[in-house]
């Protein structure tokens, strides 16, 4: 192949630029270095059907096992606001995409919003408060038969009242100094304990779900950095910054941004969690998993639910896991399988389609007839 | 709240550009990487980068992604 074919990605081609014009080279000279580095480039890029999901396992899993070793002495980091997975765990939590874990969001604000004061105001804003919140003390009047709520000051009645509406529509509101009294119709203990715990829970103020927030300060930026997540309510703020906000639950980012949004989501994810680690894993092996977790238009894990259980082949997926449930279906379905993976290929042993293995030979049997002929009449 | 607010996605440092081909440029890029619809990566319709776009089934979303090696270049997902 000529070099002159290789098409340079744009970093590289830039950076080339930018040294060139460092170092005044011109004309010629530089011809031969470009020629040079494309060589290089050529050289460094993959071949056609290298088997690079191998690579890829292979490259993540085995920091991935120093990383467990090292967990331990890192339990307990200080400085750490929002409590925060780290380490192999979250690894498995980013991979496995799990639906349950430790959300966090950092919420960036305007720049006319960029200060101390407003970071304080909004992170109280959107703080979910519930009424056990405002509430100091409660207890059960059984000689009434009625709640008694000891109000913390400063507690806004009306929106008290307001929110508890729904639980109390048979019932007897009142206010006494700081106290509130309901007192139900007609109601039996349980009842009574019912109402109470559902008037504890009721949601106040604030942004669902965003359970704590701390404001810190990083460079000149003020962040507020949350335990829960809610980004489609946060996002519509204001005050926020779209730009850089951002959540650690990638669903609720393929829900609110979009799936290309997810990828670079999982890629950030996994990469910031290595490097905290202190582990240099190549960037491109991380593109490719969270490629590989996208490529469906959703979400998939990587394991038996996902990217591994939907293979299409039915021998690849029985090597993975569950074996018997697979090959059951499959028997009472009567699936099919192409031997087209490689999996497949080798378990059947096959030349697996990997490397020279993916070349075919195709054969035109009359042109080869005729070429035999021609033999034939010149010896 | 009881409006709906809209958020402008492509706003968000997370969401690269979306772009929609037109019938020429998707049945050119097929001929060019020598693949069938069915082989590229998809998206959905209701995907919340796409959907001012109006996109139907089948046409190509051509993406300019940022690259930390690259610096930028084009990924194509196609409609379902």
């Amino acid at each position: 192949m000529k070099m002159t074919r290789v098409k340079l990605p744009k970093k590289i081609e830039k950076d080339f630029n930018e040294y060139c014009k460092e170092r005044g080279i011109k004309g010629g000279k530089k011809r031969e270095l470009l020629a040079k580095l494309k060589k290089i480039v050529k050289k460094s890029s993959f071949e056609p059907a290298e088997a690079i999901g191998v690579i890829t396992a292979q490259s993540i899993s085995e920091p991935a096992t120093q990383m467990t070793m090292r967990s331990y002495t890192m339990a307990s980091q200080a400085g750490r606001l929002a409590k925060v997975t780290f380490g192999l765990p979250r690894m498995i939590e980013i991979f496995d995409a799990r639906k349950t874990f430790e959300r966090s969001m950092n919420i960036y604000l305007k720049d006319e919003y960029n200060n101390k004061n407003s970071a304080k105001r909004l992170a109280e804003k959107i703080k979910e408060k519930f009424v056990k919140d405002v509430v100091e003390k409660s207890s059960i009047d059984l000689l009434n038969m009625q709640l008694e709520f000891e109000l913390s000051n400063g507690a806004n009645r009306d929106m008290i009242k307001l929110a508890i509406e729904k639980y109390t529509k048979n019932c007897a509101v009142n206010f006494r100094g700081n106290t509130l009294y309901i007192k139900p119709e007609k109601a039996e203990i349980k009842d009574l304990r019912n109402i109470k715990i559902k008037i504890l829970g009721t949601h106040l103020s604030g942004v669902k779900n965003i359970l704590n927030v701390a404001v810190i300060k990083n460079g000149n930026d003020w962040i507020i950095q949350t335990d829960g997540s809610n980004l489609k309510k946060i996002l519509e703020m204001d005050e926020v910054e779209i730009k850089r906000t951002y959540t650690n639950d990638i669903y609720e980012v393929e829900a609110v941004l979009g799936i290309e949004a997810a990828r670079n989501l999982i890629l950030k994810e996994a990469q910031k969690n290595l490097n905290e680690q202190g582990l240099d894993v190549d960037v491109r092996h991380i593109m490719l998993i969270s490629d590989v977790m996208t490529v469906d238009g959703q979400i998939r894990s990587i394991g038996r639910y996902g990217v591994s259980g939907r293979k299409s082949s039915v021998l690849a997926r029985a090597n993975f896991e569950e074996t018997l449930k697979h090959l059951t279906i499959a028997s009472f379905r009567g699936l099919w399988d192409e031997l087209r993976g490689t999996v497949e290929n080798i378990m059947v042993g096959n030349v697996a389609p990997v490397g020279t293995g993916i070349v075919e030979l195709v054969v035109e049997p009359k042109k080869l007839k005729k070429i035999k002929k021609r033999k034939k009449a010149s010896s | 709240m009881t409006e709906e607010k809209t958020i402008n996605v492509s706003e968000s440092g997370f969401v690269p550009k979306h772009e929609l081909l037109s019938y020429e440029q998707a049945q050119e890029l097929l001929k060019k990487l020598n693949i069938s619809l069915k082989q590229l990566p998809k998206i959905k319709k209701t995907d919340a980068a796409i959907k001012e776009l109006n996109a139907k089934r089948g046409s190509i979303i051509k993406i300019t992604r940022n690259s930390q090696t690259a610096g930028v270049y084009y990924y194509y997902r196609v409609v379902v």
